[in-house]
This record gives structure tokens, C-alpha cells and sequence, in this order.
């Protein structure tokens, strides 16, 4: 029997320098790609509203996520108020599609944009603060961008909350789960193709260095505050386009649903996904987005033995979310990216380990 | 070898520092009137005791004082004809003068090749891989590593590293600060070589802080002897290999240390004057 050159490898060899640079590391990686998203075009058709519902949820929140990953795993910054620019890019897309008569498919760029602008300006202080008095910066802008929703009704119609018109693209009108779906994968993949991208560029080096060392960083000439500022930039229009995303989908926008709550939730998609990982976050938003759903389905089926359980179910769900945020940190504070690493070495070395 | 008057007249300084007063704080003077200059192509070495001022010194000239709240509060640095005293580090990188600072700065999380890219930040022509070829062929053993995590290399090679990124930059001048900290003597003499042929075949000026007299004074044609924020002794080469103190407080071999301080004969001209 004869092994093949393919068998034999041990390791990912890159010859050249445009192989050292391409968005998937190998060949394999790519195909892998290519064939999940393919899966993914057959997805709505093989499965029904509700499975359909939980993959446009992890589109538009996996959306934002990578940015607050841009953010707080490359650039090293913090945000505690992602939640409040994914509302805003909600309302934005709303605003400017019902107000300007902007079609949906290019006010949702336009809100992107509208949120860039807003978490730069969030972000100059970024420039001057880091670690905890960032987060605690970061922190008022959530609370203020949350006040605004409430009062601002020429904006997004105050506590009423305001209208979002269904994406509408040559007279098709996605307005079922089905049809939506695609216009989020669209997204999703642009997204993460960009964002991959982004990382792999002269200023994605320059997020890592400003994150490693920022000293360093600026004596090869990178400049600190653009750098920290357009990492807000980057991230406020990651969240934008994912809470524009949200806001068609649902088709109304109210202030309620951007709590801080959910930027904490966002932190927890990026650490159990990983910092610092594009595949991370995905992983992580699909941990988040599925875990309240496998504890129902899981206390549903152990609430028919156990009388008494129902009744606490909402509670040991979000419990249940912290305690996996816990054991993450203390097991595998690298993410799930870091656990996937690992499977994938497994099995490129198997059956020797080293 | 040129005589300090002569040199001076003879070479145009590419730098030029003159009496600068250097503030942490704005209560902690660290440098007290310094002034030093060196030529186009030439390796000067600055030598002195810990805490004598020498980082402090290339802070001043790379603009990274402001990090630190400090700040050159009298005199000037000149670089080709131009004062750059105070101004911001990315702007002073772009006007060619690159600092390798001491210890491990490497990107950790980066591969080598990244950092080296990382290195040309400030480039946006198509040299960059070609001078990647040129970094790998005076670091060899960067090589072999290209692909591998600049956070996994040893010691020595990530000061290999850090001197290869900093030619990346394609800087007119170099600040190498301490490159002989904490490595194996025989990794010192091979940096020390590399930085001998990298000045020999580009020209490259470089300014070397270094505790290590020895190595520096092979490399230098020129040194200043750093104490208390003050230059107190300076000269070619061969004068200060030959100079009784220099002897007995850097190179070793005398009987015992002597503090600068406490030597009435020097008499260091002013030359702000």
C-alpha cells in the first residue's frame, strides 16, 4: 500500500506570499466554506419557520458581534455599548426608508454609515482612555443612545417605537422567514468575507499592534488615536447593518429591546466564541442564539417528570447563560475558535500527536 | 580616525541634538542640557550606567516622551535640517528615523512575516516583499520561522525580529536601544554582527544604546558616556577605549569603579555655546 503526498501531511506548508495572505488557510478550509453555504441555500426549504427564525437571529446578531469582536479582540478596546448602536442602526434603516423614500436594501447601508458616524464620535474619548474607564465611558453612551430612542419621536416615534417596511427588491417583498433568510446570508457572507479581509490588511495589523503594544505600534508609525477611533468606526457599522437587519425582520422598532443586557449578551457571543477569532464569533452567536432554546426544549422534557420545573424555566435559562459564561472562562478562555483549533489538529495529526 | 573638531566640520550631522532639557511629569528633569550629533552612515554609541537618561534621550528624539508625559521643555533635536522636537512619533517615523526599542516588542499574536509587514506600515509602495527577502537574508533564522508565531521565537530571534522590522521601514536612521539585553554572549556577538553589515552595506546611520562598552565601542566610530542626565565624556573610538575611566567603569580590568562625578579633569565644552 502506498501512502499518498496527501496522507502524509502533517501540517499546513505555505510557500509563497500570496499563500500566506489568502482569507482561508487551505484549500480544505475554503471547500468547507463553499460547502456550508451551500447547505445553508437548501436550509429554509428543508426546515420549518422556527429553525429558519433561530438562523436569521444568529445572522443579524453574528452580524454585530464580529464588529464588537473588530473591536474588543482586535483593536483591544472595550464596548458596553454595543446594543445601543445595533438599536440605532435599527432605527436608522427605519428613519431613512419611511422619511427620505430610500429603498430598504440601500437604507440599510445608510443606517450602517449613520451608526459609524455616531460610534466615532462615541469613540474619540477611546482615544484618550483604556480598560475600565473606557467601559465606563462606553457605558454612558448605551444609557444616553437609550434615552434618545425614548425621546427623540422624530427619530424613532419615542416610546411608540416606529415602523420598518419589509425589504422590497423589484417588486419581490421578503417578507416571510424563507425569503429573508437569503437577504441575511447575503449579508452575513459580505460581512464576514469583509471582515476576514479587514484583518488580514495593513490596518487590521495595525488593530493588533495597537492592541499588543501600543508603543510599539506608534513608534512604526501607526497612529494611535486614528487607529483607536476607526476600531469604533469599524464595529459601529458592523452593528448598524446587523440591527437594520433586525429591524426588517421584525418589521417594529422600540426602544426596549437594546438594553445593556443585550451588549453584555454581545460580550459573551465574542468571549465564548473567542477574541479575536471571525470563526469565534460566529461559533459563539450560535452557542448564545441556541443555548436558551436547548434549556426550554431540555426543561420542557424534564418539566413533564419533574412537576414544578415549568414554572422556573425563563429563570434557570438565563442561568443558565451565566454559568456557561463562567465555565468558559475558567475552561476555555481562548473560545470555542481555540476548542475548534484543537479538533482540527486532532485530526490532521491522528494518529500521532506530535 | 577624525578628531572631534574635524569631524564636526568636516561631516554635515544627519542628527543633532542640542542641550535639550527633558521633563517627566513636569516636575522630574531627567535630562539636563544634552547635546549629541551624529553623521550620515556613521554608528555612534551613548553608554552609560542604568537610569543615566540614554532611553530617555532616544524617547526624545522618536516623539515617544509624550506617551509618557514628558516633554523637551529647552534646546532642540534636528533631523536632515529640520527641528522634530515634540512632534507626534508617527510623524517623526515618516521622516525616516525608526526606534528599536529594548526588550521583546514583537506583536506576539502575529506571525514573523506579519510583524515584518507590519514593520512597512508607513509604506504604500510595491518594495515590501522584496525587502522582506532582504530582512530574511541578514536573519536567516527568521526564515526557517516566517510562518510561525513572532510570540513562540526565542529571545534572540525576537530581537532579530525587531531590528528586521525596523529595516522594513526603510528608515535614514536607526535607534537601537540595548540590543545585547539579557541574550547569550555568543547571540550578542551574532546581532552585533548583523548590525555591523547592515550599517556597512546600507549605510545605514544608526545611534546604539548599549551597557555592553565592549561591543559597542567595536561597532562605534564615535561614543558619549551618559551620567545623571548629563553627557560627561565623549570621543572617537580610540580615545575612549584608551581613557583610564572608561577602562575602569565600562570595560573592566582596573581595580576598582569610579564614579564620573568625582573626576575634576573633565572639562566638558559647552558646545551649545
Amino acid at each position: 500500500m502506498s501512502l499518498t503526498a496527501d496522507s502524509m501531511r502533517c501540517g499546513e506548508f505555505r510557500t509563497t506570499y500570496k499563500a500566506d495572505t489568502t482569507i482561508f488557510p487551505t484549500p480544505r478550509s475554503r471547500n468547507f466554506a463553499i460547502a456550508g453555504l451551500i447547505v445553508l441555500l437548501f436550509a429554509p426549504h428543508v426546515l420549518d419557520t422556527y429553525y429558519t427564525n433561530l438562523l436569521i437571529q444568529i445572522g443579524y446578531y453574528g452580524i454585530a458581534a464580529l464588529g464588537l469582536n473588530i473591536l474588543v479582540g482586535f483593536s483591544g478596546q472595550i464596548s458596553l455599548g454595543h446594543s445601543a448602536f445595533f438599536g440605532f442602526g435599527a432605527f436608522a434603516s427605519a428613519w431613512i426608508s419611511n422619511n427620505f423614500g430610500v429603498p430598504v436594501i440601500l437604507a440599510i447601508p445608510l443606517a450602517g454609515l449613520m451608526t459609524t458616524a455616531v460610534g466615532m464620535i462615541v469613540g474619540i474619548p477611546a482615544a484618550r482612555i483604556k480598560g475600565l474607564y473606557l467601559a465606563i465611558a462606553t457605558l454612558a453612551a448605551q444609557f444616553i443612545l437609550e434615552d434618545f430612542f425614548n425621546r427623540a419621536d422624530w427619530f424613532s416615534g419615542g416610546s411608540a417605537g416606529s415602523v420598518a417596511q419589509p425589504l422590497n427588491l423589484f417588486g419581490f417583498v421578503f417578507a416571510t422567514d424563507k425569503s429573508y433568510f437569503y437577504v441575511v446570508l447575503f449579508f452575513m457572507v459580505v460581512m464576514y468575507l469583509a471582515g476576514s479581509n479587514l484583518l488580514r490588511s495593513r490596518d487590521g495589523r495595525a488593530f493588533v499592534a495597537v492592541r499588543d503594544h501600543y508603543l510599539s505600534a506608534e513608534i512604526m508609525g501607526i497612529n494611535l488615536t486614528k487607529y483607536r477611533i476607526l476600531a469604533f468606526g469599524v464595529s459601529s457599522f458592523y452593528a448598524g447593518i446587523g440591527g437594520a437587519l433586525f429591524g426588517h425582520y421584525l418589521g417594529f422598532v422600540s426602544a426596549e429591546g437594546f438594553t445593556i443586557l443585550l451588549s453584555i449578551q454581545f460580550l459573551a457571543m465574542i468571549i465564548i466564541g473567542g477574541l479575536g477569532s471571525v470563526m469565534g464569533t460566529l461559533l459563539g452567536t450560535v452557542f448564545i442564539v441556541l443555548l436558551p432554546e436547548v434549556m426550554e426544549a431540555l426543561m420542557t422534557t424534564l418539566g413533564s417528570q419533574l412537576p414544578g420545573l415549568e414554572r422556573g424555566v425563563s429563570y434557570l435559562k438565563e442561568m443558565a447563560i451565566g454559568l456557561a459564561i463562567v465555565l468558559f472562562l475558567i475552561f476555555e478562555p481562548d473560545g470555542l475558535a481555540h476548542r475548534w483549533k484543537q479538533i482540527k489538529a486532532y485530526w490532521k495529526l491522528y494518529p500521532f500527536s506530535y | 580616525m577624525a578628531q572631534p573638531a574635524e569631524r564636526q566640520a568636516v561631516r554635515e550631522p544627519v542628527l543633532s541634538v542640542n542641550n535639550i532639557e527633558v521633563v517627566y511629569d513636569e516636575v522630574i528633569l531627567v535630562l539636563r542640557g544634552v547635546s549629541l550629533e551624529v553623521a550620515q552612515g556613521e554608528i555612534v554609541t551613548l553608554l552609560g550606567a542604568n537610569g543615566a537618561g540614554k532611553t530617555t534621550l532616544l524617547k526624545a528624539v522618536s516623539g515617544l516622551l509624550k506617551t509618557e508625559d514628558g516633554e523637551i521643555t529647552r534646546g532642540s533635536v534636528g533631523f536632515l535640517g529640520e527641528t522634530i522636537s515634540n512632534r507626534p512619533p508617527e510623524e517623526i517615523v515618516r521622516k525616516g528615523i525608526f526606534q528599536v526599542m529594548e526588550g521583546r516588542r514583537v506583536v506576539e499574536d502575529m506571525t514573523v512575516l506579519e510583524n515584518l509587514r507590519l514593520g512597512a506600515f508607513t509604506r504604500k509602495d510595491k518594495q515590501v516583499r522584496a525587502d522582506i527577502d532582504m530582512v530574511f537574508d541578514y536573519f536567516p533564522r527568521l526564515r526557517e520561522r516566517a510562518q510561525g508565531l513572532a510570540g513562540y521565537l526565542s529571545g534572540g530571534e525576537q530581537q532579530m525580529l525587531a531590528i528586521g522590522r525596523a529595516l522594513m521601514a526603510r528608515p535614514k536612521m536607526l535607534l537601537l536601544d540595548e540590543p545585547s539585553m539579557g541574550r547569550s554572549p555568543l547571540l550578542v556577538k551574532e546581532v552585533f554582527g548583523i548590525i555591523e553589515t547592515i550599517n556597512r552595506e546600507q549605510g545605514l546611520t544608526m545611534l546604539l544604546v548599549e551597557q555592553n562598552a565592549n561591543w559597542a565601542l567595536r561597532l562605534a566610530s564615535y561614543g558619549y558616556i551618559m551620567e545623571n542626565g548629563k553627557i560627561v565624556l565623549d570621543g572617537t573610538k580610540e580615545e575612549l577605549i584608551n581613557n583610564e575611566d572608561v577602562k575602569a567603569s565600562y570595560l573592566g580590568g582596573s581595580e576598582e569603579r569610579r564614579s564620573f562625578k568625582n573626576l575634576k579633569s573633565y572639562k566638558r565644552r559647552k558646545r551649545w555655546l
